[in-house]
């Protein structure tokens, strides 16, 4: 099977089945047909099909649905473009990827919303959902045209990876998002409080003399968000939270019936602040790599639900971008293709069920976007099929993805995605 | 918690635990600190001497890498080479290559086209020597002369030797550091030090915003009350207050923080009789210490400057005696191979 291809009917047999509902279940047989998921079961396993998948040793699972994702199309082509990085994406298991509004231009009008969207048709290979900028230019000082941004087809909205520091002009986004019934997806920092921090404010950062940001300037910002959030009756996204404290607030919030969720990045779930030892660029990550404690409440927050969707916040990087003293390095890890196999490691640690994990990593994120993420007849065949116990290593012969700057990189891990099907074509199949 | 990936664990160690960079305290145990110091002993006495240079680096090239200015460090470390008979080429990269946009890797890898053996950085990065020590070309040994707010660990050493000349050793001391620990990439050095070395007690004395988060993990105890923590005090160190601190609403005024942590003869007279003074330079009078006490009896600072100079000497013959050595070594792996 090759990139790109598409079959007329495939089946699939074997291995077990996560179809977004309940527990995984030995796979009862799936059958495709045009696109579309035609019959799960008995009528799947006597059909006649062109081709036939067995996924013996494989999970079946819904097509993986990342909040963030940067594609670095248009602007910034050095680090990557919508070509590779939904290739990456693939690779990954990934069927849709929200492409963050930092793009150079940002994506802040409907012209390049468009532009995004059919560099994406033409060129990519997994669905891209748009974000727009909250705010013009992402300086957070102007609304963005955000019923351009809607009518061009954006997912939601978004402040990116910066602040805005005026708490007036948030309300008065939110209220505007509101109208159009747009989810404001927001990480949350309080810049005065970041200032010119970038790593986590603990005892790595003071033993390294490395410049912290505090937690409170993400609780801070969890904080006046929700209270707005409250006030203005927005459907508030958090985005990529880094403190234990924010998952606190977060369920506290929703316990009032605020309507907010929350997605954490995946390396937050398994890196800590030591990652920074030995002044490791890699790991220069914002929202910060923070401590063994908050790194455990993320994780919980994920098992009890209070955390929506894992994302990957994907930022590609050329090499020059990561190769100074690490003060100098630009923040970001290329994580899309390694998520999978990060959480894979988790679960056999038992921090997470593989039902949470694949639930974080489908079902989650797409009741975030109003989305399906179901395996159910007559559904679009979005889908990804892993084998777990196949293992590989990251290494710039193994990533897919422009940037080669991955969490792991020097050892194996779990964890191979077989075949991702987007809408039954291929969007990647591993080479066998 | 996920496993992180190998990082090279004695980044600055040969296999057999000798020294090849100098870039932090961290990792080196109490031996190598002494030999460090027994070496630099012998050095002082080669800085007595009428013709006061060795031949110990003869034929080496140590550029002093600046990217930030300082005086003193440089002439130190400029004499400190001259002394072992190397070739020293100064480069202020404050106002060269890095100014016209070129990236530190570029400028090292032309550098390293000058075939230099050794290269003595000060950046106001955290981080930099360590970066440097990744990307040069094995063989070439980095000295960290200071790193943002990171390191400084020949300055620490400095005045690791300095204690010792003054108190025998290290066992029962208790020392305070006062005044800017945030900012102060000696006082992190210092504090490892003197954990490493033995000393009984380590306090940092400083107003909340002056301190770092988690300091004690360090290895110190905390306090804001000079007159409790200059109490049974062997050592007091007082850091540099640079002006700037008053305008990031760190301290309301430069008088009130001389008022509160300010070492005059009143506060010094809390320690112990026989407690010395010392101060990394240079000095703010006035702001930090009163000229009284640093010109006073008790004063050991202008030790500290000479002593900086036979430190610095030893690192750096230390350090190219571990590259040499491991050259050496993978002679011999790769000859052995080949047998």
């Amino acid at each position: 099977m090759s990139a790109g291809q598409q079959y007329h009917s495939l089946k699939i047999t074997g291995g077990t089945l996560f179809d977004g509902q309940g527990d995984e279940r030995p796979n009862p047989g799936l059958l495709i047909r045009e696109g579309r998921i035609e019959a799960i079961g008995p009528a799947a396993r006597a059909a006649v099909a062109d081709q036939e998948f067995d996924a013996s040793g494989c999970v079946v699972a819904p097509g993986f649905i990342d909040l963030c994702c940067n594609l670095r199309e248009p602007g910034n082509g050095q680090k990557g473009n919508i070509a590779s990085e939904t290739r990456a994406a693939a690779h990954g298991g990934f069927t849709t990827v929200c492409a963050s509004p930092e793009t150079s231009p940002v994506n802040d009008s409907g012209a390049v919303a468009h532009l995004i969207r059919d560099e994406a048709q033409s060129r990519g290979v997994v669905r891209v959902l748009p974000v727009g900028a909250l705010t013009r230019g992402l300086e957070g000082e102007l609304l963005s045209d955000m019923a351009g941004l809607k009518n061009a087809g954006c997912a939601a909205l978004s402040n990116g990876s910066r602040g805005v520091r005026n708490a007036r002009v948030l309300r008065r986004c939110m209220a505007y998002a509101q109208t159009f019934g747009l989810t404001v997806m927001f990480s949350p920092e309080n810049q005065a409080l970041a200032a010119e921090g970038y790593a986590h404010d603990g005892q790595v950062a003071t033993r390294l003399g490395l410049l912290g940001i505090p937690e409170v300037a993400e609780t801070a910002a969890v904080m006046e968000m929700l209270l707005l959030a409250e006030d203005t009756g927005v459907r508030l996204h958090l985005s990529q939270l880094s403190a234990g404290r924010s998952v606190e607030m977060v369920a506290e919030a929703r316990a009032r019936g605020i309507r907010v969720t929350a997605d954490v990045a995946m390396h937050q779930l398994c890196f800590t602040e030591a990652a920074l030892a030995g002044f490791d660029s890699r790991f220069h990550v914002r929202p910060p790599l923070r401590s063994e404690a908050d790194r455990q409440a993320l994780v919980a927050g994920v098992r009890n639900g209070v955390i929506d969707a894992i994302v990957s916040q994907h930022q590609p990087h050329d090499s020059a971008a990561k190769q100074a003293p690490l003060p100098a390095t630009e923040p970001g890890l290329s994580s899309i293709e390694s998520v999978l196999s990060l959480g894979l490691e988790l679960v056999a640690e038992g921090e997470l069920t593989r039902t949470q994990l694949l639930g974080a990593l489908t079902t989650g994120p797409a009741s975030v976007l109003g989305l399906s993420a179901r395996l159910a007849e007559g559904e679009a065949a979005d889908l990804c099929l892993f084998e777990p116990a196949q293992r590989w290593q990251p290494s710039a012969r193994t990533l897919v993805s422009a940037g080669l700057h991955a969490p792991v990189l020097n050892r194996e891990l779990p964890g191979r995605v077989r075949l991702t099907l987007v809408a039954g074509q291929t969007a990647w199949a591993q080479p066998l | 918690m996920t496993a992180i990936d190998p990082f090279p664990p004695h980044l600055q160690l040969t296999r057999d635990g000798q020294l090849r960079h100098f870039l932090t305290l961290d990792g080196l145990d109490r031996e190598l600190l002494t030999a460090i110091l027994d070496t630099a002993d012998s050095f002082i006495v080669v800085g007595e001497r009428r013709i006061k240079n060795v031949p110990l680096l003869r034929g080496r090239t140590v550029v002093n890498l600046f990217f930030e200015s300082s005086t003193r460090t440089r002439s130190t470390f400029e004499l400190a080479a001259k002394r072992l008979s190397a070739d020293v080429l100064n480069l202020d990269i404050n106002t060269s290559a890095t100014s016209k946009g070129e990236s530190l890797s570029d400028t090292l890898l032309n550098l390293e086209a000058m075939a230099s053996d050794m290269f003595v950085v000060r950046h106001s990065q955290s981080g930099a020597p360590h970066f440097i020590a990744q990307s040069v070309t094995p063989g070439v040994a980095i000295i960290n002369a200071g790193d943002g707010r990171h390191a400084h660990p020949t300055q620490a050493m400095l005045d690791m030797l300095t204690i010792r000349q003054h108190k025998g050793g290290f066992e029962g001391l208790r020392v305070a550091i006062v005044g800017d620990v945030l900012h102060s990439r000696v006082a992190r050095s210092q504090i490892r030090a003197l954990n490493v070395l033995g000393a009984e007690e380590v306090r940092v004395i400083a107003p909340g915003t002056l301190l770092p988060r988690d300091i004690e993990a360090l290895g110190c105890t905390v306090e804001y009350d000079m007159a409790r923590g200059m109490k049974d005090l062997d050592v007091v160190i007082m850091l540099r207050l640079q002006k700037e601190r008053m305008q990031g609403a760190l301290l309301p005024s430069e008088r009130e923080f001389y008022r509160l942590y300010g070492l005059n003869q009143d506060k010094l007279a809390w320690a112990k009789p026989d407690c010395i003074v010392m101060h990394p330079g240079p000095i703010n009078r006035g702001v930090e210490i009163e000229s009284a006490v640093a010109d006073g009896p008790q004063s050991v600072i202008l030790n500290q400057v000479t002593n900086g100079i036979a430190i610095r000497m030893a690192v750096m013959s230390m350090a190219m005696g571990g590259q040499v050595a491991e050259r050496q070594q993978k002679q011999n792996d790769s000859e052995g191979v080949r047998t």
